[in-house]
């Protein structure tokens, strides 16, 4: 979808504003909504494309107000009451008021060092990939209402394949319920000038990870 | 929550965003979904275990190690599981060498990927709307922002990180430390070098 979370290029924002020796938690409800999230993520509550869609579909204004972690907590809750998992009148009462409903597993405190480690996302291959590193590419022109991991400033864009990353879970599908749906990942660089213009500093190349449904032979 | 959206900003309603947050963690825990004490050791990991020590590590192997620097750089994930020493990664993550013609610099525009294994949580920075918005358009802009200043003729490489690989930079290393030992190195190894935002510390500025 083509929110705000979509960032690539706008301008207005300001300065990179970086603070000093930046602890790690700026109150402890974020560290809790991390691990909330780790946990549930674990359990197989919901795919991580999931969860980043539930927070581009936040309203807009609320995606820019909020604090990273808040923006995490809202967006858990909205996944949380869409698959059933909480309701309303629970996160009234504050507490649980029927039996959870079962999922897979369950992250505890013995498991938690195999729960941190990131999983993997490679899926078998479902047939030989399309393009190879050298491979002139357009990215396709595409402004789907769903979840999508190419970005506005990179569509209907010449760029050249450079690094092919094997065969993965595709995030438009799985965060539409369709499944894994594997496609080959690719690392397509853009000449800058390519992307944003004549006036682009010459030097500039930038590089997104592409699924091969992005891509069409240029 | 929608009426409370923005409220959280504010010093005097913070302690309602925790209030809200514990009492989502006590159904979370009630209905059975997960273990409080699992959610201490996850805590206490990001607080205290997982940081950009790790990644410096692995630079400053990268610097001293010929052999380790070419598999790092074909395939960081199995190079980095061979030390045994650092958290283990997960299956796609990419390292990438600045070298005199090249500066690289990750970002995620979409989000905010980000190697966490190997550079512990991201700064708030790198989560903010002004570097995932420059970073692609004004990496130059963005670096004056944090001081440093590149050579004209320095090709500057942005990876935006739109799916589940993960990048690592590999910065130079400064002159000056031929003779150092890998434990030394990584004291040189910061982590916005490691972003793309910086450079290796010199043994000056370390002295100082």
């Amino acid at each position: 979808m083509n929110g705000v979370h979509d960032m690539g290029g706008m301008d207005g924002f300001g300065k990179v504003e970086a603070e000093q020796s930046e602890p790690p938690f700026h109150e402890t409800w974020e560290g809790r909504v991390l691990a909330m999230q780790r946990a549930m993520g674990y359990a197989g509550a919901w795919h991580i494309d999931d969860g980043r869609y539930a927070q581009e579909t936040l309203p807009p204004r609320t995606y820019l107000a909020a604090s990273y972690y808040w923006r995490w907590a809202l967006g858990m809750e909205k996944n949380l009451l869409e698959r059933g998992f909480v309701t309303e009148d629970e996160l009234k009462a504050g507490h649980a008021l029927r039996p959870g409903k079962k999922l897979p597993r369950k992250l505890t405190k013995d498991v938690v060092d195999a729960g941190m480690t990131r999983m993997s996302f490679f899926r078998q291959q479902q047939g030989p990939a399309r393009f190879k590193p050298g491979d002139r590419v357009r990215t396709v022109n595409i402004n789907p209402l769903t979840h999508t991991r190419l970005p506005r400033y990179a569509r209907d864009k010449v760029g050249t394949v450079e690094l092919i990353h094997g065969c993965h879970a595709y995030p438009d599908s799985v965060a539409s319920g369709r499944g894994d749906d594997p496609q080959w990942l690719y690392t397509v660089v853009f000449d800058g000038r390519a992307i944003w213009g004549p006036d682009t500093d010459p030097t500039l190349t930038i590089s997104i990870d592409a699924f091969e449904p992005y891509l069409e032979p240029a | 929550m929608a009426d409370h959206d923005h409220s959280h900003e504010h010093g005097s309603e913070l302690s309602e965003t925790q209030l809200r947050v514990r009492a989502l963690e006590t159904i979370l825990t009630e209905k059975g979904y997960i273990d409080p004490a699992a959610l201490d050791a996850i805590v206490e990991t990001y607080e205290t275990k997982v940081g950009p020590r790790n990644g410096a590590r692995v630079v400053a192997k990268a610097w001293t190690d010929p052999a380790f620097k070419q598999a790092l750089l074909k395939d960081a994930t199995a190079a980095v599981g061979t030390l045994g020493h650092v958290s283990p990664v997960g299956d796609h993550l990419v390292a990438v060498e600045n070298t005199p013609q090249r500066h690289n610099m990750i970002v995620c525009t979409l989000c905010s990927c980000y190697p966490w294994e190997m550079l512990g949580l991201p700064p708030v920075w790198y989560k903010s709307a002004p570097y995932r918005s420059r970073a692609v358009k004004d990496p130059r802009g963005v670096l004056a922002d944090f001081g440093v200043a590149l050579p004209k003729e320095t090709e500057i490489r942005v990876w935006d990180s739109t799916a589940e690989t993960r990048f690592l930079v590999l910065p130079m290393r400064p002159a000056g430390t031929e003779e150092w030992s890998e434990e030394r190195l990584a004291d040189l190894v910061t982590r916005d070098s490691m972003i793309g935002t910086g450079l290796a510390l010199t043994p000056a500025e370390i002295a100082k």
